[in-house]
Order: structure tokens, then C-alpha cells, then sequence
């Protein structure tokens, strides 16, 4: 049986249940690289620019742990995947950078994923990239055509878990049953903390230092941006001057909004990459707002390669405990 | 209304010659300066590009003199140029400056909005005579580029580099003042005939073509006066942007014949960089093959730190290294960035071009030359 690898990195956290039923039902095998560990990360950053975000350098090093033991890569080039909209152009160009970074890939499955202006299914933009890459594989256009399908549905339900508010680690895992487990801290006395940031960055336990554990254990439950359905993001965001163009962005400044306006909400952080170029301008709007409507205190939290532990633990006690104080005035 | 906007090069000119021409009441920044760079950068989010720090360091400079409405382009990505104004509007207010912000996005769902925020600019002129002013700043544009790229030629070859760079300042302040296009072309014709027959180097000269992203390209401030120091080292810089092909190709469709359009550049790309990526890095990569392939020495692209699509571009330039045996140098350049440590690195380039040179192409090349 042919394998096909997906790197555990960048849209894996949006797409996993998409491409993983796709490829499953073409008769792949679908291999994941394993979590990302300092190893990865290394490899990754050994064949990177320095310039690069440190997700991106992650990405690498996860090709790098799957080019031996694959036929394929699963790399499509993402342009949009909702109309007018754009994700980052690195993802536009992340092909063409593997092809001159790494020597000896496996075959790249590189098609263009662009959602034209007039689709309004947000699973359109994958139909051609789904056929193409089929044909790669397989001549039976059928099988390619259920295989799409199944892949829609697996995705849609997947969708409505994280809505229904199960983590998206959870969400991903397969065979999950889909039932919602209730969040352990039930208390009132719990903290509620908001967290912004890109999934790749806030689920990768490697790369956010395991964030969402470490406020667990701190007392505080997390409310994650996946929890908010894709309306009421479009809802808040409709109101700004300017239509922005990221799709993440979107996300990112849609749930900060919600927040801002979730009274259940003790505080927000917001976990960023160095250097990453659209969360330079959106983080900046989301802290003016923060301060501007004074309600919800907010840390923002700016990671790459040389973060060192410690430091993140020091600033997320004192974050607890300064919003704790604040509680009880 | 005392309107403003940012600078690039000498992109103030073309602007100019339009709004003044519509009878609009201008006040400009001062040239961008380390002052510009510091007000800038103090208000910016740190890791927002350099042009960004820049604008904002203009606005505030223009502000001071008086102006009170700022006129910005927009744009719809991937770039982040197309959010810049949005963000520097919450700044300003966050400031307490009290200054209107006109942006001129590209038409999203029609052309009604553009046509209607130009109105608003214009009161009730004419859109005859919109057309009209359109065309003398567009002589204009072609002007500077002419002059400029005599400049360029001309800085290595005579024997006496200021006295050229002032001639071509005298030029560059006749165009700006030209009433028509007579003087405008009286301007150009004065500085080639006087600066041709200046004495000159014979031989061949080093030949390095500048890439990258525009407003690092077209801002002196911002590349830190990279041509002038290539032209005092010997080496002839072949610009891969210009101020006239970059209007030709966005603000008229790409309907005229204007040397150094963006298509060319698209289709020399595609076997390193296979799709657009935003702002200029596709152009980047065709740019240095055209480099390449017109057989300069090396490459040089430059870009604000950050840059997204440059960095993708400058991911894949070793590929184009390796199959065309062209060395490659990319700078990453903000407030941060400094003099000696620039000049260090051409220096060591223009080292390693002569090197090459000396020892026929090819010789000497392992990967590029690239890192700060």
C-alpha cells in the first residue's frame, strides 16, 4: 500500500480529519509525523532561514521526519481557502520552499488550493485539489469522488465538535466518539481564561510549552477561539472598517472580539510567533482594543525557538495571580 | 484640507505634479530622515515592517507642519501593506492626532467607492482634467526614471561621483518644479548632456542587479543609500523596479510598453516560485533570473525585516544561484540595522563578484552569499 505523509504542522490543525478520510478512502495509507519534539524542531531550523516563523521551521522539520519512509508528501499550496481571503504567503510558496531547502523529497502533492470569489461552500476550494491529486493515484474517478465526499463529512464533523467544545487535540484524534466530556474545573471559583493565537501554535504541546496544560494546572480553564462557531466570528469581525484579508487574522481578531464581550471571562492570552508577519498588525489592533474597552486584562506571549521555559512559567503564574487579585476587589 | 502622504523615493514628485495639478492644497513630510525613523518606530508595533515605522514617521512629521488629512493606498493582500493604514489610523488616534485618513483601496466590489473617495479629493474638477493631470504626472514618473537610471549607469564611471550626484539632484528638482512638459524634458536633455560629458573610467564594471521589495528598492532612507555606496564601490546597479513600470503595471492595467514590467519577471520565476505570494516576492525571484540572465555579477535583494513574500522569495533565490552560478546577497533592513555593518557586507560582495570576474564565472561559487 502506497503512504502518503502529512507533516503534523501549520493547517494539519485545521484539515487533519479532511485529508486523513481522504487519502484513507482512496486506499492510502496516511502517516502523521509524530509530535513535535526538539529533534524536529532542530532538523527544521537547520534548513530554514532564520528570518522564517518559527511554525514554518517546525513544518521542515516535520517533512524531514517523514521523507524516508513515505512515497508521498501532502503539501498543498494553500492560496484561499475562503473567498477573498488569504492565509499567509508563506503558505503560498511552502512547495517551492521545501523543493529548494530539502534535498531528495519524496513526489510533493502540491496543488493549488484557491477559493474562487463566487463559491460559498467553504469546502469547494478542495474539490479540484482533491480530483488532481486522485488522479496521481488512483484512475477510478469514482472512488475519488466518494472519497471527497466522505472527507467533506468527516470535516463538518469535526467542525461541530470543536463547537460543541471539545479541544481540538481531542477532536483530532480518530475514532473519537464525538461525545463532548465536560471541562474537569466546574467550579465557580475558576479562572476563565481566554486564549488567542493560531492552532498550530496554541495545540503544538511543543511549541506553546504546553500552555493549555500548564493553566490547567494552574487552576484555570481554558476557553479556546475553536470553541467559537464561524458565525459568530463573520458576526464580529463585519463590523470592522475594513474587511481584512487573512483568514487567520480573521479568526484571531473575530474571537478577541467575542471575548472582549464575554462577561464570563477573567482574562485573555495571546500566543504569537516571532516575527510573524499578519499577527505583527492584528496583534497591535487586538491589544488597542483591549485597553480601549479597559474590561479584560491581556498578555500577549511571543514565542520562537530559543523561549525558554522558565520564563513562560513565571509569566503565566503572575498572570493568574494578578487577575485572581483583581477578582476579588 | 492640507493633505499629506507618505514617502517612497521620489514617488512625492509624481504625486505631487497629480494632486497640485487638481488644485489640492499639499503639505509634504520632510525627506525621511533618522527623526522620521525614530518617531516611527517609537509609536510602530516592533515587529511591523520598516515602510510601515516609516509612513507613521511621515504622518507625524507632516502633522507638525500642518497637514491634517493623510492619503494612503490600501490593498487586499497577502501583504500586509493592504492593513497598514487601518492600523496606523488606531494609532493616531490613540495618540490624540487629529488627522483624516483618506485610503484609496483597489476596487473590491465596484468602482464606486474609488471613484467616489477620489471625488471627495477633488471636489468639483473635471474628470478631463483628472485625465489630464494624470498624464503630466506620468511624464513625470518617466522623467525620474530616465534621470535615475543615467545615474546609476554614469555614478561608477566618472571620476567625480558628487559633482554627478548634484547634477542629478539639480535635474530631479527641475522636474519636480516643471510647469509642463516642455521644461520637463528641457530637465532631462541638461542633465545628459551635461553629465555625459563628464570625465570618465574606461572598462568593464562590475554589474549587480538590485531586487526585492519596492519601497526598500525605492527608498534611499530605507536601504540605506545601497545604490550610492554600490556606485562609489565600481559597480553599475540594474534595478529591477522602477517607479513608471510599478504605475504602469498597477494603476494602468499594464497597458503600456514600459521597460522592466511585471510579467516578464512572473514567467522567469516559475520554476523556483510556482505561484504569487504577495507583494513582490515573485518578482523578486524573475527579477534575479533576469539578472542572471542578462549576465550581472551578482544579485542583491533587499527587504523590511519581516517581509513575508521576500522571505519566501529569498527561501528559494539559492535554487536560482545554484543553476544560473550568479552569487546572491539579500539584507533585511529596518531601524536597527547599521551603516558600517551594511557597508561590511557589499564591500565582501563586491569582493566576491571581482574575485569571480577575475577568475572566469563560475569559479569560486558555493550556494549564495546571503545571512545579515
Amino acid at each position: 500500500m502506497k503512504k502518503v505523509g502529512i507533516p503534523r504542522a501549520l493547517l494539519y490543525y485545521y484539515f487533519y480529519p479532511l485529508w486523513r478520510e481522504f487519502f484513507t478512502g482512496l486506499g492510502v495509507q496516511v502517516v502523521v509525523s509524530p509530535e513535535t519534539n526538539k529533534r524536529i524542531m532542530d532538523a527544521g531550523v537547520k534548513v530554514t532561514l532564520s528570518e522564517v516563523c518559527l511554525p514554518v521551521k517546525i513544518f521542515f522539520g516535520h517533512v524531514i521526519a517523514l521523507a524516508d519512509d513515505v512515497d508521498y508528501l501532502f503539501v498543498p499550496r494553500i492560496i484561499k481557502v475562503e473567498p477573498r481571503a488569504y492565509i499567509c504567503p508563506k503558505f503560498m510558496g511552502l512547495p517551492d520552499m521545501l523543493r529548494a531547502r530539502i534535498p531528495d523529497l519524496p513526489h510533493l502533492l502540491e496543488t493549488a488550493v484557491d477559493m474562487r470569489k463566487e463559491e460559498t461552500d467553504p469546502f469547494r476550494c478542495w474539490e479540484n485539489c482533491f480530483q488532481e491529486v486522485g488522479r496521481l493515484i488512483t484512475r477510478d474517478k469514482r472512488l475519488v469522488e466518494e472519497a471527497t465526499r466522505r472527507a467533506f463529512r468527516a470535516q463538518q464533523n469535526f467542525q461541530r465538535q470543536l463547537a460543541a467544545g471539545l479541544l481540538l487535540p481531542q477532536a483530532l484524534e480518530e475514532g473519537n466518539t464525538g461525545e463532548v466530556e465536560v471541562a474537569v474545573v466546574s467550579e465557580q471559583s475558576a479562572l476563565r481564561i481566554g486564549l488567542l493565537g493560531h492552532p498550530y501554535n496554541l495545540y503544538d504541546r511543543y511549541i506553546s510549552m504546553n500552555l493549555i496544560g500548564k493553566l490547567q494546572d494552574l487552576g484555570v480553564s481554558p476557553v479556546t477561539p475553536e470553541s467559537l462557531s464561524v458565525q459568530d466570528i463573520e458576526n464580529k469581525v463585519g463590523s470592522l472598517p475594513k474587511r481584512l484579508f487573512w483568514t487567520l487574522g480573521k479568526r484571531m481578531v473575530g474571537a478577541a472580539l467575542n471575548f472582549f464581550a464575554d462577561t464570563r471571562l477573567d482574562g485573555l492570552i495571546y500566543l504569537s510567533s516571532f516575527g510573524c508577519g499578519p499577527e505583527s498588525l492584528v496583534e497591535e489592533l487586538v491589544a488597542r482594543w483591549a485597553k480601549q474597552q479597559g474590561g479584560l486584562p491581556l498578555m500577549l506571549l511571543t514565542i520562537d525557538e530559543h523561549t525558554g521555559e522558565a520564563g513562560m512559567n513565571t509569566r503565566l503564574e503572575a498572570f493568574t495571580e494578578m487577575i485572581k487579585r483583581r477578582r476579588i476587589k | 484640507m492640507k493633505l499629506t502622504y507618505p514617502h517612497m523615493g521620489n514617488l512625492y514628485i509624481v504625486v505631487r505634479a497629480l494632486l497640485t495639478s487638481l488644485g489640492l492644497d499639499l503639505v509634504l513630510p520632510p525627506p525621511t530622515s533618522r527623526r522620521t525613523a525614530e518617531l516611527g518606530v517609537r509609536y510602530s508595533p516592533e515587529f511591523a515592517c520598516f515602510p510601515f515605522k516609516l509612513n507613521l514617521g511621515n504622518y507625524l512629521e507632516a502633522e507638525e507642519l500642518g497637514a491634517d488629512t493623510i492619503l494612503m493606498a490600501g490593498g487586499v493582500g497577502p501583504c500586509r501593506f493592504g492593513y497598514y493604514a487601518q492600523v496606523q489610523r488606531e494609532i493616531l488616534r490613540d495618540l490624540g492626532v487629529d488627522m483624516e485618513m483618506v485610503v484609496l483601496e483597489p476596487p473590491d466590489v465596484g468602482y464606486r467607492e474609488l471613484t467616489d473617495k477620489v471625488r471627495y479629493l477633488v471636489g468639483d474638477c473635471s474628470w478631463w482634467r483628472v485625465v489630464k493631470s494624470i498624464r503630466f504626472a506620468w511624464q513625470k514618473a518617466l522623467a525620474l526614471d530616465n534621470v535615475e537610471r543615467e545615474l546609476l549607469y554614469l555614478r561608477p564611471r566618472v571620476l567625480e561621483p558628487n559633482s554627478l550626484e548634484k547634477r542629478y539632484r539639480t535635474a530631479v528638482e527641475e522636474i519636480d518644479a516643471a510647469p509642463d512638459s516642455r521644461a520637463i524634458s528641457r530637465a532631462v536633455q541638461e542633465f545628459f548632456k551635461t553629465s555625459r560629458r563628464m570625465p570618465q573610467r574606461q572598462g568593464r564594471f562590475l554589474r549587480v542587479g538590485l531586487v526585492g521589495e519596492i519601497f526598500t528598492v525605492l527608498e534611499p532612507f530605507a536601504n540605506y543609500d545601497l545604490e550610492r555606496r554600490l556606485g562609489r564601490l565600481g559597480v553599475q546597479v540594474e534595478r529591477s523596479i522602477w517607479l513608471s513600470a510599478w504605475i504602469n503595471d498597477h494603476l494602468f492595467g499594464g497597458l503600456l510598453r514600459v521597460k522592466g514590467g511585471l510579467k516578464h519577471a512572473d514567467r522567469l520565476a516559475s520554476p523556483y516560485l510556482n505561484s504569487f505570494v504577495g507583494g513582490h516576492g515573485r518578482e523578486t525571484v524573475g527579477g534575479a533570473v533576469a539578472c542572471a540572465l542578462q549576465d550581472c555579477d551578482g544579485v542583491i535583494q533587499v527587504a523590511p525585516l519581516t517581509c513575508m513574500p521576500e522571505i519566501v522569495a529569498h527561501s528559494v533565490l539559492p535554487s536560482v544561484s545554484r543553476d544560473y552560478g550568479i552569487p546572491t546577497l539579500t539584507l533585511y533592513l529596518d531601524e536597527q540595522s547599521g551603516e558600517a555593518g551594511i557597508q561590511t557586507r557589499l564591500e565582501a560582495f563586491v569582493d566576491l563578484m571581482a574575485a569571480r570576474r577575475r577568475k572566469g564565472k563560475g569559479g569560486m561559487l558555493d550556494g549564495s552569499f546571503s545571512g545579515y
